[in-house]
C-alpha cells in the first residue's frame, strides 16, 4: 500500500465526478451527490484526480500512521 | 490501466449534435429540456449526481476539447469562482434570466408580443437567427420558447468554453447552475433522511 493518498476538501467539492472518471483504481465514489469520497485502501496516490479536478480541491498528501 | 468506455461516454456526440441542429431548425431546441429534467429527476429520486458524474455530454465535450485536443490552459480557477457566493449567486442569476425567458414566451403565447426570431447570447447580444425558423404547426410561443431555450444553451456553452480555455477543461462544472442545484437537492434529501433515522 502506498503512503501518498488523495484528500478531498469536501466542503468545496462540487461533486462533478471528473475525479471519478480518471481514477485508474476506481477508488473514488460520490455516493450522495454532495462530495467525492476516496477509498484509502484502493488509492495509490497517483494524483490524476487532483490534476483533473476543475475546482482544484484534491491534494495528494503523505498519510500519517 | 485505462477504464473501459461505456455507452454513456459517447453522450458528448448528442450534446454536439444538439448545438448543430439549432443552426438548422430552432425547434430542436426543445430537446434541451432533457438536460434539465433528467439531472433533476435523478437528484430527486435517487439522491445523487449521476447525471454530472456519468451522463453529462457537455462536460464530456469540454473535457475532450480541453484535454484531448489541448485547448485548455489547465490553470486553477480563481478562488471567487468556486466560492459558494458565486455558485449560488450564479444559480439565482441564471434562473432569473430563465424565468424572464419563460415570461417572454408566455407573452408570445398570449399574443401580446410578436415572435422574435433571434438568439440572445450572454443575455445581451441579439443574434439574427431567422434562417433556422421554418414555421411551426403550433402557436408562435412554441417557437419563441425554442429561441429562448437555445439562447440559454448557447450562452452557457460559450461561457463554459471560455472558462475551459482559461482554466481547467471542466471549469464550467464548478459554477454550472444544474450542478449546483442538483447538489443542493442531494444535500436537502440526505439531511432529511438522516433526521428521520
Amino acid at each position: 500500500m502506498s503512503k501518498r493518498k488523495a484528500i478531498v476538501n469536501t466542503r468545496a467539492c462540487v461533486a462533478c465526478g471528473c475525479c471519478m472518471k480518471v481514477c485508474p483504481k476506481n477508488a473514488i465514489t460520490i455516493p450522495k451527490g454532495i462530495h467525492a469520497e476516496i477509498d484509502k485502501e484502493r488509492c495509490v496516490g497517483c494524483g490524476k484526480c487532483a490534476k483533473e479536478c476543475p475546482a482544484s480541491i484534491i491534494t495528494v498528501e503523505v498519510a500519517e500512521s | 490501466m485505462k477504464q473501459k468506455k461505456k455507452w454513456y461516454d459517447y453522450l458528448w456526440i448528442a450534446s454536439l449534435t444538439y448545438l448543430i441542429l439549432g443552426f438548422f431548425n430552432i425547434l430542436f431546441a426543445w430537446l434541451g429540456l432533457l438536460c434539465f429534467f433528467i439531472p433533476l429527476l435523478i437528484a430527486v429520486i435517487k439522491g445523487n449526481k449521476a447525471y454530472c458524474n456519468k451522463y453529462c455530454g457537455r462536460g464530456q465535450l469540454f473535457s475532450l476539447a480541453g484535454g484531448r485536443f489541448g485547448l485548455s490552459r489547465k490553470k486553477d480557477v480563481p478562488g471567487w469562482m468556486k466560492s459558494p457566493y458565486f455558485r449560488y449567486g450564479f444559480l439565482i442569476f441564471f434562473f432569473t434570466m430563465f424565468f424572464q425567458m419563460l415570461w417572454n414566451t408566455y407573452l408570445v403565447f398570449a399574443g401580446t408580443k410578436n415572435l422574435g426570431t433571434a438568439v440572445t447570447l450572454l443575455w445581451t447580444f441579439r443574434l439574427p437567427w431567422h434562417w433556422a425558423y421554418h414555421g411551426t404547426f403550433f402557436s408562435d410561443g412554441v417557437a419563441q420558447f425554442a429561441f429562448g431555450f437555445y439562447s440559454v444553451m448557447l450562452t452557457s456553452t460559450v461561457l463554459g468554453f471560455v472558462t475551459m480555455l482559461l482554466f481547467k477543461p471542466r471549469s464550467w462544472c464548478v459554477y454550472c447552475p444544474m450542478g449546483t442545484m442538483t447538489q443542493l437537492i442531494c444535500k436537502a434529501k440526505h439531511k432529511a433522511a438522516s433526521r428521520k433515522s
